[in-house]
């Protein structure tokens, strides 16, 4: 795998810390032109994996490669990162910003893009949280990255600047970077080519959406009193949830919610419907002892 | 009876918050307001618990002690335990003894927090955190309910659980308003309210919604105005206005709640249903 075309690569990556295993045996590619989305709980591992690809912590066990060659400081200078939190600094202006993460990678001041033109001299703590987000974006990308690295890159903002940003991210990508996003929203997985999904250091699916559903089912019970079959339902002990007036119901056996709803006196149509990836999510957690959140 | 507000509006420091806004939240439904950073979600639902003046239009809310509310930040005190964070709020709204420590056990049960009693807030995960505050939020069994971002940054299997947690709230008859920035979550709402920069672009349940773009969007891999674009996956979605012909090649497809939202938004922003 050391003659890999990938941009990110791990082949078998495991992190201990003491006995607690954070990754365990991960393997994982992310190829130029493409953009893998990242999937998991908390506690699944993902931030772990992220700073192994990233060589801000060594592996235990396996192999990490970035753009080519091991983790290192010059390699990093060629990655692009947009961490959750921004990076930005809250006491410099929009502008002192850009000049500064220039600075740092050795690139040219970016311009900046209309919706900044008029923040250039405000101080970025005082700048909208989705001003902020489309400025960290252009401070990632002035040293023209060859991978890009997002820890859920739409968090907050509204539909329209979320559509900006996955321009810019599929622009990158149509150039030839390689993304990887680390995400909690389904509407972010939808934009992704491919996906990931980690649970307890593990990559336990991968591929489309369907793939990541796999045979998972879900069940919709229709019914006119929804809140007494809630009710019962829930009494029951069976995963329930409101989707609008539907009642639903993650990977249950259909006999067993006719009986509860017949033994309740509940007039009821149960539906099998594919479940979501939370859905999916939330069984293999329920499907596994637990353990304690890295 | 229904609580909301009517015709609502607020400015701070000149900038309009919120414009003619009106909400209704009934008993036994879950109302999602919907939108991005500075759409006016907190500012309605802080007028909703009285937290903010309106500079005019009409609260409906009950007195203070049948709200449950739960703010965008913290929510729990994280050098206090799981439990005394639930002593505590149960101790403002003035439930003690048996009562309380019933519907406490009951709730962290239902939070997955029965088994951590004593640990400190601060030492949950964000998930944890987040259900601990729900609880706070609907120990003394509130008529209404405001959740402001409840499952905001929260993992997705905690968010299944929230999401449950609201669900029981509502099929108790508990009237329940939350905002949230996810659009897949709010499709499970009985109503929506879509807030952008104040203004409400669309209320109603999803179909009504859904059904409110006044036109056709198409799937393309090269849109043809690409102010009228957006990005999904390796495709676009454009939209076109009711009466304008197609061109060739383009798919129509099923606006969902994403498409919805930015059909509305870029309508509101280009200033009237005509400009496209």
């Amino acid at each position: 795998m050391s003659n890999t075309s990938a941009l990110l690569a791990g082949d078998r990556v495991t992190r201990r810390f003491g006995s607690f295993v954070a990754v365990d045996g991960v393997s994982l590619a992310v190829e130029p032109g493409e953009v893998v989305g990242l999937l998991g709980a908390n506690g699944a591992g993902k931030t772990t994996l992220l700073r192994l690809l990233l060589g801000l912590l060594a592996a235990s066990a396996g192999t990490v490669w970035l753009l080519g060659g091991p983790p290192d400081r010059q390699r990093r200078t060629r990655l692009g990162y947009v961490p959750q939190g921004l990076g930005l600094y809250g006491d410099l202006t929009v502008r002192e910003n850009l000049r500064f993460s220039a600075r740092a990678y050795g690139a040219t001041v970016p311009d900046l893009p209309d919706a900044l033109a008029d923040s250039a001299d405000l101080l970025v703590r005082e700048l909208p949280h989705g001003l902020a987000r489309q400025l960290s974006f252009v401070a990632a990308m002035a040293h023209r990255p060859e991978a890009l690295v997002l820890d859920e890159p739409t968090s907050g903002v509204d539909v329209v600047a979320a559509a900006a940003v996955w321009e810019t991210v599929r622009t990158q990508a149509d150039g030839g970077a390689g993304v990887l996003v680390t995400t909690h929203t389904m509407a972010e997985a939808a934009q992704c080519d491919r996906l990931l999904l980690m649970s307890r250091g593990r990559v336990v699916a991968q591929g489309s959406e369907a793939d990541i559903v796999g045979d998972t089912r879900a069940y919709a019970v229709r019914t006119d009193d929804w809140a007494a079959a809630f009710a019962v339902l829930d009494a029951a002990g069976e995963p329930v949830m409101l989707a609008g007036r539907d009642v639903r119901v993650a990977d249950s056996d259909p006999r067993a919610l006719h009986r509860v709803l017949a033994d309740a006196g509940l007039r009821a149509e149960v539906v099998a419907v594919p479940a979501t990836i939370e859905e999916r999510m939330k069984v293999l957690t329920l499907a596994e002892p637990d353990r304690p959140t890295a | 009876m229904t609580f909301g507000v009517r015709c609502a509006a607020v400015t701070f420091a000149g900038v309009p918050a919120l414009s003619g806004v009106s909400m209704a939240v009934e008993p036994g439904t879950v109302v999602a307001v919907v939108g991005g950073d500075g759409a006016g979600k907190t500012t309605l639902l802080r007028s909703l618990v009285g937290q903010v003046r309106l500079d005019s239009g009409v609260v409906t809310a009950p007195q203070p002690s049948d709200i449950g509310y739960l703010p965008a930040t913290e929510g729990s005190w994280g050098a206090l335990t799981v439990r005394q964070n639930m002593d505590f709020a149960g101790g403002v709204f003035g439930l003690d003894g048996t009562d309380l420590h019933r519907r406490r056990d009951l709730l962290l049960a239902r939070a997955g927090l029965a088994e951590v009693p004593n640990r400190p807030a601060s030492q949950l995960s964000g998930g944890m955190r987040r259900k601990l505050a729900f609880s706070m939020a609907v120990l003394h069994q509130p008529r209404l309910l405001v959740l402001d971002e409840p499952s905001t940054g929260v993992d997705p299997v905690s968010r299944v659980d929230l999401w449950r947690m609201v669900s029981e709230a509502a099929a108790a008859g508990t009237a329940v308003a939350l905002a949230t920035t996810y659009l897949d979550e709010a499709e499970r709402a009985s109503r929506l309210l879509v807030l952008d920069r104040g203004h409400v672009l669309a209320a109603g349940s999803l179909a009504e919604v859904l059904g409110s773009v006044p036109g056709t969007v198409t799937r393309t891999a090269a849109p043809h105005r690409t102010a009228w674009a957006w990005r999904r996956g390796q495709d676009h979605h454009e939209f076109w206005p009711g009466g304008h012909a197609l061109p060739g090649g383009a798919v129509p497809v099923p606006p969902d709640l994403q498409d919805a939202v930015t059909v509305l938004s870029l309508l509101a922003r280009a200033g009237s249903a005509g400009a496209a």
